[in-house]
C-alpha cells in the first residue's frame, strides 16, 4: 500500500502516528484525525464553490451570447473573490419582526444540507466518507434539512414574499421528492444494495444505458429539488421579487447562493454515480484513485452543465401546472417504470449481460412511448374542450 | 457499553413528555406533537429491544418500520381533520370544540 | 464512563431537552421546530443502535414530512402569526402529575423485568441488516401479511386526508 495506491488511509495513519507520537490517546488521536478530514473536505468543497460560481458565469454568459466576466484576472478567474469581498462587506440586516434565532440558522442549515450529502459520494473506491449501506437513502434525508431549511427562511423572514416562496418550494420539493425517491430504487434493483460504491461496483453497463428513462426523471426531479429553472417558482424574481431569500443580505444569502451551486454540482455528481458509472472509466480507476476522482469530477461537471443547460434555456412554469405535471405524469410513470424494471429484472434473471441490457432498454422505450401516448391524448381532449370544438355539457356548470 | 436499561429509561422519559403534552396543551396541532413524541418513544424501545436480543430476527424493526407508516398515516388524517375544523368553527382550542357536550 | 456510554447521555440529554422545549413552547411554529430537533436526537439514538435503515428513514419520513406537515397545520390554523392567550390548561399540575406518575410506574415495572441490565452482543461480521430487513418484509413466512395492510392503511389515509381537508365551498 502506498500514497499512490490509497492516499486517505496512508495519510490518516501518519497523523494518528504523529499525534501518538506525541503522546495522545489512540482512540482521541483517531477522532481528531476524523475531524480534519471533515474539515479538509469541507474546505475543498468551498474553494470548488468559489470556482462554481465563476463556471455558472462563464457558461450562462455562452449561452445568452455573452463573454461573461473577463476583466479580473485570467478568463476573469478572480472575479468570484470580489463578489466574496463584496458579499462580506455588505450590512448584514435582520428585518425587523423576524424570528431572529431561526431567520439565522436557515442559511446555515441550507448549505449543511448540501455538505452533508458529501460524506456518502464515493470520490474514488477508497476515498469515500462512510461506506453508509444506505446511501441512496441518504440522499432524500438531506433533501428533507434542505425543505426545512427553506420554509424556516420563509417563515422567520416576516414577509409576504418570502413565506409565498418557502410554501411554494416545499410542495414542490415535497411532491417532486417521490419520483426521485422511486428512480433511486431502480439503481438499487440493478445493483441489489443502496451502497454507493456497490451501485458503482455493478455498471458493467452504464445504468444510463439500462433506465435511460429513469436517469431522465431522476435530473427533472432534480432540479427540480434544487429550485433551478425551469422549476425556480420559489424565486419567481418576476411575481416574488426574490422569493424565500428576500430580507437575506450580504453573507447570509451569499450562503443560500452558494449552496444552491454546489447542490447542483452535487446532484450532477449524484446523477453520474447512480447512472454514469460514478469513476469508472474504462479501468482507468484502477490505475490510482487519484484518476478516479478527476473521471468523477469530470462527469459531475458534465452533469452540472446538463442542469445549467435546462437553467438557461427553458422559461419558467406556473405553479399549478408544475405540481399538475408531477402528480398526474411523473409520479406515476415513475411508478409505472419501477414496477416494469423490478418485473423484467425478475424475467431476465439469468439472462446474459446484453440480453439483459437490450431488454431493459427496450422496455424503458416502451414505457416512455406509452406515457407519452396517454399524455397526449389527455392533452388533446383538454384542448378540445378549451377551444369549444366538441365542449361536453358537464364542462359549464 | 450502554446497558439496555438507559434506552429504557430514555424511552419511558419522552413517553412521559409526550403524555404531558398530550394531556397539558390546549391547542389540537400541539396535542398532535405530544402524541408523535410518545409514537417515537415506542420506537426506541422497539429498535433497542432488536439490537438487544437475537439481531438476525427482524420483528423490532419490521414493527419500528410499521410504526412510521401509522404515523404518517395519523398525521395526514388528523391534521386534516384539524384544518376541516378550523375551517368550520374557527379555532383549533380543543375545550372549545364541544359541540357534541349537550 | 465509556465513550460511547457519554455520546448517548449527551444525544438523551439533548433529545429529551428539546422534547420538553416541545410540550412547553408558546409559539407553535418553535414548538414544530424543536420536534424536529426531537426527531433528530431519536434518529442518532436509532444510528448508536446501529439501525442505519431506521435512522435515516426517521429522518425522511419524521422530519422530511410530518414534521414540514406539522408547520404547514399551524400556519394554516392561525388567523394572525403572534399567539394569543394560555397556550396550557387551566389543570396543567394535573397532567404533570400524571406524567411523572407514568413515568415512574414504567420505571418500576421495567426494573423489575430480569433482562433489564442486558447488553447488546457484538454484531456479527458481515452483518447486514437491510437485506435481512427486506426479506422480512417481503416474506410470507414473515411479515408480509402486516407491511400490505400497512400500505392499504397510508392508501385509506391519503383518500381520507384529501376527502376531509378538501374545500367544497371553493369551486
Amino acid at each position: 500500500m502506498s500514497f499512490w495506491n490509497d492516499p486517505l488511509k496512508v495519510a490518516a495513519d501518519w497523523l494518528e502516528g504523529v499525534f501518538t507520537g506525541w503522546g495522545m490517546d489512540a482512540v482521541l488521536s483517531h477522532v481528531l484525525v476524523a475531524f480534519l478530514g471533515v474539515f479538509l473536505l469541507i474546505a475543498l468543497l468551498m474553494v470548488l464553490d468559489i470556482f462554481l460560481v465563476w463556471i455558472e458565469r462563464k457558461v450562462v454568459a455562452r449561452f445568452q451570447d455573452r463573454i461573461g466576466p473577463n476583466r479580473l484576472g485570467p478568463f476573469g478567474l478572480i472575479q468570484p473573490f470580489a463578489d466574496i469581498i463584496k458579499l462580506i462587506i455588505k450590512e448584514d440586516t435582520t428585518p425587523s419582526g423576524a424570528d431572529k434565532v431561526v431567520y439565522n440558522l436557515a442559511p446555515i442549515l441550507s448549505m449543511m444540507s448540501v455538505l452533508i450529502l458529501w460524506a456518502v459520494v464515493p470520490l474514488a473506491p477508497v476515498v469515500l466518507g462512510v461506506d453508509l449501506n444506505v446511501g441512496a437513502l441518504f440522499l432524500i434525508a438531506a433533501g428533507a434539512i434542505g425543505t426545512l431549511s427553506i420554509i424556516m427562511a420563509g417563515w422567520s423572514s416576516n414577509n409576504k414574499f418570502a413565506m409565498i416562496g418557502g410554501f411554494r418550494q416545499v410542495a414542490v420539493m415535497v411532491s417532486f421528492e417521490i419520483p426521485m425517491l422511486t428512480m433511486l430504487m431502480i439503481p438499487t434493483i440493478y445493483a441489489g444494495s443502496m451502497n454507493m460504491n456497490a451501485i458503482i461496483g455493478a455498471q458493467d453497463v452504464w445504468f444510463f444505458i439500462l433506465s435511460p428513462l429513469g436517469a431522465l426523471i431522476f435530473l427533472i426531479a432534480a432540479i427540480a429539488e434544487l429550485g433551478r429553472a425551469p422549476f425556480d417558482l420559489a424565486e419567481g424574481e418576476s411575481e416574488l421579487v426574490s422569493g424565500f431569500n428576500i430580507e437575506y443580505s450580504g453573507m447570509k444569502f451569499g450562503m443560500f447562493y452558494a449552496g444552491e451551486l454546489l447542490h447542483a454540482f452535487t446532484f450532477g455528481g449524484f446523477w453520474a454515480i447512480l447512472f454514469f458509472g460514478g469513476y469508472r472509466f474504462f479501468g482507468l480507476e484502477q490505475v490510482s484513485p487519484f484518476l478516479a476522482i478527476l473521471i468523477l469530477i469530470i462527469k459531475a461537471m458534465l452533469g452540472y452543465w446538463v442542469i445549467m443547460w435546462v437553467k438557461y434555456t427553458m422559461m419558467r412554469i406556473r405553479i399549478d401546472q408544475m405540481l399538475g405535471f408531477n402528480w398526474k405524469f411523473l409520479t406515476p410513470l415513475a411508478f409505472a417504470l419501477l414496477l416494469v424494471t423490478a418485473l423484467m429484472n425478475a424475467l431476465l434473471a439469468d439472462a446474459p449481460t446484453w440480453l439483459y441490457a437490450l431488454g431493459m432498454f427496450l422496455a424503458n422505450v416502451v414505457t416512455g412511448w406509452i406515457a407519452l401516448e396517454i399524455a397526449r391524448s389527455a392533452t388533446r381532449k383538454e384542448r378540445e374542450q378549451v377551444e369549444g370544438i366538441k365542449t361536453p355539457v358537464e364542462a359549464h356548470h | 457499553m450502554v446497558p439496555l436499561s438507559w434506552y429504557l429509561m430514555f424511552a419511558a422519559a419522552l413517553f412521559s413528555i409526550g403524555l404531558f403534552g398530550v394531556l397539558v396543551r390546549r391547542n389540537a396541532v400541539a396535542i398532535l406533537l405530544g402524541v408523535e413524541l410518545m409514537l417515537n418513544a415506542v420506537n426506541i424501545n422497539l429498535v433497542a429491544f432488536w439490537r438487544y436480543g437475537d439481531v438476525t430476527a427482524m420483528a423490532g424493526q419490521v414493527f419500528a418500520v410499521i410504526v412510521f407508516a401509522v404515523a404518517a398515516a395519523e398525521v395526514a388524517v388528523g391534521l386534516a381533520l384539524v384544518i376541516s375544523v378550523y375551517r368550520r368553527r374557527n379555532t383549533v382550542i380543543a375545550d372549545e370544540l364541544d359541540m357534541l357536550k349537550w | 464512563m465509556t465513550a460511547q456510554q457519554i455520546i448517548f447521555m449527551i444525544v438523551a440529554a439533548y433529545t429529551l431537552g428539546s422534547a420538553l422545549m416541545v410540550v412547553t413552547t408558546r409559539n407553535l411554529v418553535h414548538a414544530a421546530l424543536w420536534l424536529v430537533s426531537t426527531l433528530f436526537g431519536v434518529a442518532v439514538a436509532y444510528a448508536l443502535l446501529n439501525a442505519n435503515f431506521i435512522a435515516v428513514v426517521q429522518v425522511v419520513v419524521y422530519i422530511g414530512a410530518i414534521a414540514i406537515l406539522f408547520i404547514f397545520a399551524v400556519m394554516l390554523t392561525r388567523k394572525d402569526m403572534r399567539d394569543s392567550g394560555p397556550q396550557m390548561n387551566r389543570n396543567w399540575w394535573a397532567g404533570a402529575i400524571v406524567a411523572v406518575l407514568v413515568f415512574a410506574g414504567l420505571a418500576f415495572l421495567l426494573s423489575g423485568w430480569s433482562g433489564f441490565q442486558n447488553t447488546a452482543a457484538e454484531l456479527p461480521a458481515e452483518f447486514d441488516a437491510i437485506s435481512l430487513l427486506g426479506e422480512a418484509l417481503t416474506s410470507p413466512q414473515a411479515f408480509v401479511l402486516p407491511f400490505e395492510v400497512a400500505s392499504v392503511l397510508l392508501l385509506a389515509a391519503l383518500v381520507g386526508a384529501v376527502y376531509v381537508a378538501f374545500n367544497p365551498t371553493k369551486k
